[in-house]
């Protein structure tokens, strides 16, 4: 079957997931439901498609496919800073309860907590990424540490608030914050679209790329702080959902078979589509909202993940 | 012309490479030859790009390398390392286009197809275009390597231990082509070789590295005889003319 093809065949059934969210069992609701729902389908297709160019290049760049830029510790960073408000200022003030404030200063949090990670890295000369990734694990784990730390002292009705922001959730995002999501978005990918061929040739690995006269170090910084940013953005919006992108990557690679990056992160962004809208509609309609999506992502990630292990280590 | 001047790579307080200064001919084949650790392959990595010199700088007819921009650098000098680890699946075709990104940056126009057909009749890689590199053996991925270089068309070729790893009648293939390379196409080839008898018989010129400086720079002829190689290798070696290859028997030295 040629990519096209396949191409074509994940997004007709991603127009399916559309669809079906949309339109079953409306019963004539246009003026609320179908609004309501439009808004929750435009904020699932957003982050899909951040999520899913967020972690193709940041494989592609740190070369190796069990990776999701969760590592990088912007996922630890926004739990802090949730727990760090309801800390200090408690549940009812107005960063907690106002979402446009709230979701503004963590999106600026973690990206000036991006840039300063990687201009304090890249200042003393070109170091390899993966002391990067090392620096953004420990850190990872220092925020959640803190995290935890500051979340075993404060009143348990407190502690619920700071839970609800643990797990990614679609069901009460805001409506102007999706457009603005959809903006940011938007810029970046257009940004990032122009360089995929060069992206091909970074998945060569450093020295073939260099050999083929693509300013390589440049590179890997400008695609680390895209996907910073595209990964803020959809963990502000929706919550931390970073694991989600190890899925639809590896299934894009798995099915598209493409080393083309217009390819995979075509595939990719459509697949995000197709789990997303057509696993909250399962969610919706079959569990009767007795579930969160996001534990279903995550124990068929988790499972889906350990397949990937076991198959990478026998390729080893 | 490539010249190297006083180019120097520190780890730490330790001097790799250090105020190396050699001067490379166009149109032959250059060796680097030495013992482990004598910094033949951060040289050629500090020629191509691949790694910053601490201190020096290298010119490609008379451009200074640091003031080009990647793109055309990359039209004009090629590398290639020993190893060659990827995450992706590619066919011999895939990656010999690859070769044409500098000139094309990945949109192939005629002329590139033809330059990678030729690349790739030019290795003998015609049947098994389409075979993907993980299905091939070490030599037949070796020369699908080399094609691309050969499709990026470069004046000078550097090449960092390309037998690695390869038996003796893909060893000698792959020094006939780079012969060929120099021959035929009048490239300029540039390689770091750890077999001596092979730099002997192949090399025009050889430069002879130890402890980071050049101890022996000139002709073929010059650095292959027993005096010579004592002084790089520490080791007495006789050498027998057999065929007009002047053999080093380093077995039982």
């Amino acid at each position: 079957m040629r990519d096209s093809t396949k191409l074509i065949i994940l997004y007709a059934l991603a127009a399916l997931s559309v669809g079906l969210y949309l339109f079953h069992d409306l019963n004539g609701s246009y003026d609320y439901a179908l609004p309501r729902r439009g808004v929750k389908v435009a904020a699932m297709a957003v982050t899909g498609v951040a999520i899913a160019y967020a972690t193709v290049v940041f494989q592609t760049i740190t070369q190796n496919r069990i990776l999701t830029p969760s590592i990088m510790g912007l996922d630890s960073l926004y739990m802090l800073i949730q727990t760090l408000i309801i800390f200090f200022l408690g549940s009812t003030h107005v960063t907690v309860v106002n979402k446009q404030v709230n979701f503004l200063l963590s999106v600026a949090a973690m990206i000036i907590f991006a840039l300063l990670l990687y201009q304090l890295l890249f200042k003393k000369g070109n170091r390899p990424v993966y002391f990067l990734l090392l620096v953004g694990i420990i850190v990872g784990t220092f925020f959640g540490s803190i995290s935890t730390f500051l979340q075993v002292l404060i009143d348990p009705n407190e502690f619920l608030t700071v839970q609800d922001a643990m797990f990614a959730s679609f069901n009460n995002v805001n409506s102007d914050l999706v457009w603005l999501s959809i903006a940011v978005v938007g810029v970046c990918i257009v940004i990032g679209w122009r360089q995929l061929r060069i992206m091909d040739v970074i998945s060569l690995g450093r020295d073939i790329s260099i050999n083929l006269g693509v300013p390589y170090d440049r590179m890997v910084r400008g695609t680390l702080i895209l996907s910073s940013v595209l990964i803020a953005v959809s963990t502000a919006l929706v919550g931390p959902i970073t694991f989600f992108g190890l899925i639809v990557a590896n299934l894009s690679y798995q099915f598209l078979k493409s080393y083309k990056h217009s390819v995979t992160l075509a595939g990719a962004a459509g697949l995000s589509l197709i789990l997303l809208i057509g696993g909250q509609w399962v969610v919706e309609r079959i569990f009767t909202f007795s579930t969160t999506l996001s534990v279903i992502i995550n124990f068929a990630g988790g499972v889906y993940f350990i397949y990937l292990l076991l198959k990478e280590s026998r390729s080893a | 012309m490539i010249q190297v001047r006083e180019l120097s790579k520190f780890y730490g307080k330790k001097a790799v490479v250090e105020k190396v200064s050699v001067n490379i001919q166009r149109g032959q084949i250059t060796s680097f030859i030495g013992p482990n650790g004598a910094g033949k392959s951060t040289l050629l990595s500090m020629v191509s790009r691949l790694l910053d010199a601490d201190t020096g700088e290298v010119l490609v007819d008379k451009d200074d390398v640091r003031k080009m921009k990647s793109n055309d650098f990359a039209k004009r000098v090629s590398i290639l390392k020993q190893s060659n680890f990827m995450n992706v699946r590619l066919t011999v075709r895939e990656l010999v286009s690859f070769g044409r990104f500098p000139h094309s940056k990945g949109r192939l126009n005629e002329e590139d197809v033809r330059i990678v057909d030729q690349a790739i009749e030019y290795m003998e890689l015609g049947d098994m275009e389409d075979s993907y590199l993980d299905e091939l053996s070490g030599g037949q991925r070796q020369r699908a390597f080399i094609s691309m270089v050969i499709a990026q068309d470069t004046e000078y070729v550097l090449l960092d231990e390309p037998l690695n790893n390869l038996d003796m009648k893909h060893s000698v293939q792959i020094m006939k082509i780079l012969r060929r390379l120099v021959d035929e196409l009048g490239k300029t080839v540039i390689i770091v070789l750890h077999d001596i008898n092979f730099a002997s018989v192949y090399s025009d010129r050889i430069v002879a590295l130890k402890d980071g400086r050049v101890v022996k720079d000139g002709p073929t002829e010059d650095i292959i005889n027993s005096e010579s190689l004592k002084e790089i290798y520490d080791m007495d070696i006789p050498i027998k003319q057999m065929s007009n290859c002047r053999i080093c028997v380093y077995f039982n030295s």
